[in-house]
């Protein structure tokens, strides 16, 4: 399918957002906060802050495929290979005082913190991520640690975060010299659940046979979910992204003549979404769905209570749940975007978000007759990818799937 | 006579295989694997025609597969080797069984149903960690055949552990090993069994075990170790290495007839 016409107006949103962090505002330059993808950003937003995500450097890195370059910087400064490889080529990119963001969109350097907050809602290592740079340029930096691997949602859990998320405002509070205008936090964060809303309705197109989408468009259509979030922008785009993908032609596929329909479990593999895209155009075979798209998806966000909704939204996600929950999950999931097996990414680098590491493929393939794959890699280091073993596997999951079918006589 | 090819374009060595139509073998041959695929494919199957005494224009299909098998220009069209490892398993084993393939760079395991469909399959992960290259780079660093490695592992009972992940950190725990003043056959022994501890690894292996590929053709010890294992029967086709090429004449044949026949509806 042809690049969705809205893309283009999401390169320039994205060229205003990082350009935003470099322009005066009444001649002075404004308060910059980093935060984790999937974290309270709508409190920074509300309190006035310009909020930069380190993951979508991480991902912009492993896309151009710069992480090549900047992760063994980081090993020989002692952070291992083995950890993750958004932190190592971000911070191999810091020490070389090199990103591509001046190359995309003319900005000098990263935006420089004046603070730092994170959330293990999705990845424990991001705590050491971002103390590096605590320590590096010696900002305060703000963690956000909520229950783990949990199978059940419940009052007790979302308490325990939003008084997290209060002792981040009376921080912030100190830090900035203003008060929270709880109205404004409430505006911010009906904002970002209006867009994530949108965000959903776009990905839920993928449930149509043929799909009109595919995971690719979506990791290339999700950068306003992550970076927009708390704006009116990113629901603008987003209502004009679903308008067009509805408006498409009924038969409109993604992957021309689409046979097979996969799942997508784990991080992409930022430097071979090409090399992916082709293979699966090739093979007939579209992803129609993914649990890494589908991390920004907050149904709890509203107004009415906009911490409380903010810790739910924000724990809940599929990434910090249960075994059980997750394996629920992707069955339901598999059954309402049709899909025939699931792939398995095993990111050597992403043990969070790998979820094949406790027998999940095994489980489902005995449980519930799911095709399973599990295929190795990793989402910026290139180093732990075999195209050969993938091509390999892939060719053959697709073959095995079509043999199913013709000996099922469909 | 009806005539249909496989070729298998493996990373150590290319193997071609000629069939009839009732899938029984007409000729085999092999070559090791050098720089140019199609070179090595043209050989192949300039071996097998002379044996067969055929011409290339008598075939009426050929699939290649293998890690080359988008670098061999006549062959009808390609399959992903774990696809023709399964066909020409289940040829020699109809029934329900765990295809092990041990090859030159990987290592497979496909499990089959009593149908002959397969139900799933794991691949080694990117490491050469008991495959083919593994045994290979042992016996180079031993300065050993692979005949003498097989002769000295076969006499030892009391095999020494060799627990390292890593190919060439296997070879330095050997050096541990040889310097300590171990039984040199007990130490093969411990190299063989590591291959095959890797295996168990990727899957307990619960049911009739069908063992292919080139290690297993070169290395009867490996055999005699996967037996002494395993709790299951173990059956070995008669030409392990040849189980791809087979397979994918298999899938030639079959291909070609499924079209014959849509052709004559």
């Amino acid at each position: 399918m042809a690049e969705l016409q809205a893309t283009q107006k999401m390169k320039t949103l994205l060229k205003q957002y990082f350009q935003d962090f470099f322009s005066l505002e009444n001649n002075q330059k404004p308060k910059i906060a980093w935060c984790t993808s999937v974290g309270p950003a709508e409190v920074l937003i509300a309190m006035g802050y310009k909020v930069y995500y380190p993951e979508n450097h991480g991902a912009m890195l492993g896309a151009t495929r710069l992480s090549s370059d900047y992760i063994p910087v980081a090993n020989a400064h002692g952070y291992s290979p083995d950890i993750c490889s958004y932190l190592t080529a971000d911070i191999g990119s810091y020490l070389r005082k090199e990103t591509p963001l001046t190359k995309a969109y003319g900005i000098p350097s990263v935006p420089p913190p004046d603070i730092l907050v994170y959330s293990t809602n999705q990845c424990h290592e991001v705590n050491d991520w971002f103390n590096w740079y605590a320590r590096k340029l010696k900002v305060p930096c703000f963690g956000i640690h909520p229950p783990w691997k949990i199978e059940t949602m419940d009052e007790e859990k979302t308490s325990y975060v939003e008084s997290q998320i209060h002792q981040l405002i009376s921080l912030l509070e100190e830090h900035s010299g203003k008060k929270m205008d709880y109205d404004h936090l409430g505006e911010i964060v009906a904002l970002s659940g209006e867009a994530s809303k949108l965000w959903r309705t776009f990905l839920e197109y993928g449930k149509l046979k043929p799909s009109p989408i595919s995971f690719f468009d979506g990791c290339i259509q999700m950068a306003p979910a992550v970076v927009l979030r708390g704006s009116q922008a990113a629901v603008d785009y987003y209502r004009e992204l679903t308008a067009e993908v509805k408006a498409l032609p009924k038969d409109a596929s993604a992957v021309s003549g689409e046979k097979t329909r996969l799942y997508w479990d784990g991080m992409p593999i930022w430097g071979k979404l090409r090399f992916f895209s082709d293979l699966f155009a090739r093979l007939k075979t579209c992803v129609t769905v993914s649990t890494y798209c589908n991390s920004w998806i907050f149904d709890e966000f509203s107004d009415l209570n906009p911490v409380k909704s903010m810790a739910a939204g924000y724990t809940k996600i599929f990434i910090n749940r249960s075994e059980n929950f997750k394996e629920q999950t992707l069955v339901a999931l598999s059954k309402e975007f049709q899909v025939d097996g699931i792939l398995f990414h095993d990111a050597k680098t992403c043990p969070y978000n790998s979820n094949s590491r406790f027998a999940m493929p095994e489980r489902l393939i005995t449980n519930h007759k799911i095709p399973c794959l599990t295929i190795n890699g990793d989402l910026n280091d290139l180093r732990c990818f075999s195209e050969e073993q993938t091509i390999t596997s892939i060719e053959t999951f697709v073959e095995q799937i079509a043999d199913s079918r013709r000996r099922a006589g469909a | 006579m009806e005539i249909f090819g496989g070729i298998d374009l493996g990373s150590s060595y290319t193997k071609c295989v000629l069939i009839n139509k009732k899938h029984e073998l007409l000729a085999s041959h092999i070559v090791k694997t050098s720089i140019s695929f199609q070179t090595n494919a043209e050989t192949v199957l300039a071996g097998c025609l002379q044996q067969a005494n055929r011409n290339q224009n008598e075939i009426l299909s050929i699939c290649a597969t293998g890690v080359g098998r988008s670098n061999c220009s006549f062959a009808d069209f390609n399959k992903p080797e774990i696809i023709c490892f399964a066909r020409g398993a289940w040829h020699f084993h109809p029934k329900a069984c765990i295809v092990v393939d041990i090859g030159g760079q990987d290592n497979k395991v496909i499990r089959l149903s009593d149908e002959g469909q397969q139900l799933d399959f794991k691949m080694n992960r990117k490491c050469a960690a008991g495959t083919g290259s593994f045994l290979q780079e042992i016996s180079r660093k031993m300065d050993l055949t692979t005949e003498q490695m097989n002769e000295y592992a076969a006499k030892s009972q009391t095999p020494v552990t060799i627990g390292s992940f890593c190919t060439v950190f296997t070879a330095t725990e050997i050096i541990h090993h040889i310097r300590t003043g171990q039984d040199i056959n007990g130490i093969l022994r411990g190299v063989f069994e590591s291959v095959v501890k890797r295996i168990l690894e990727m899957d307990p292996l619960a049911g009739t075990v069908v063992l292919t590929g080139g290690a297993i053709a070169r290395n009867p010890v490996l055999v005699d170790i996967f037996r002494e294992k395993l709790t299951h029967a173990v059956f070995i086709p008669p030409s392990p290495q040849m189980v791809g090429a087979h397979g994918a004449a298999i899938l030639a044949a079959e291909t070609w007839h499924r079209e014959e026949s849509e052709r004559h509806k």
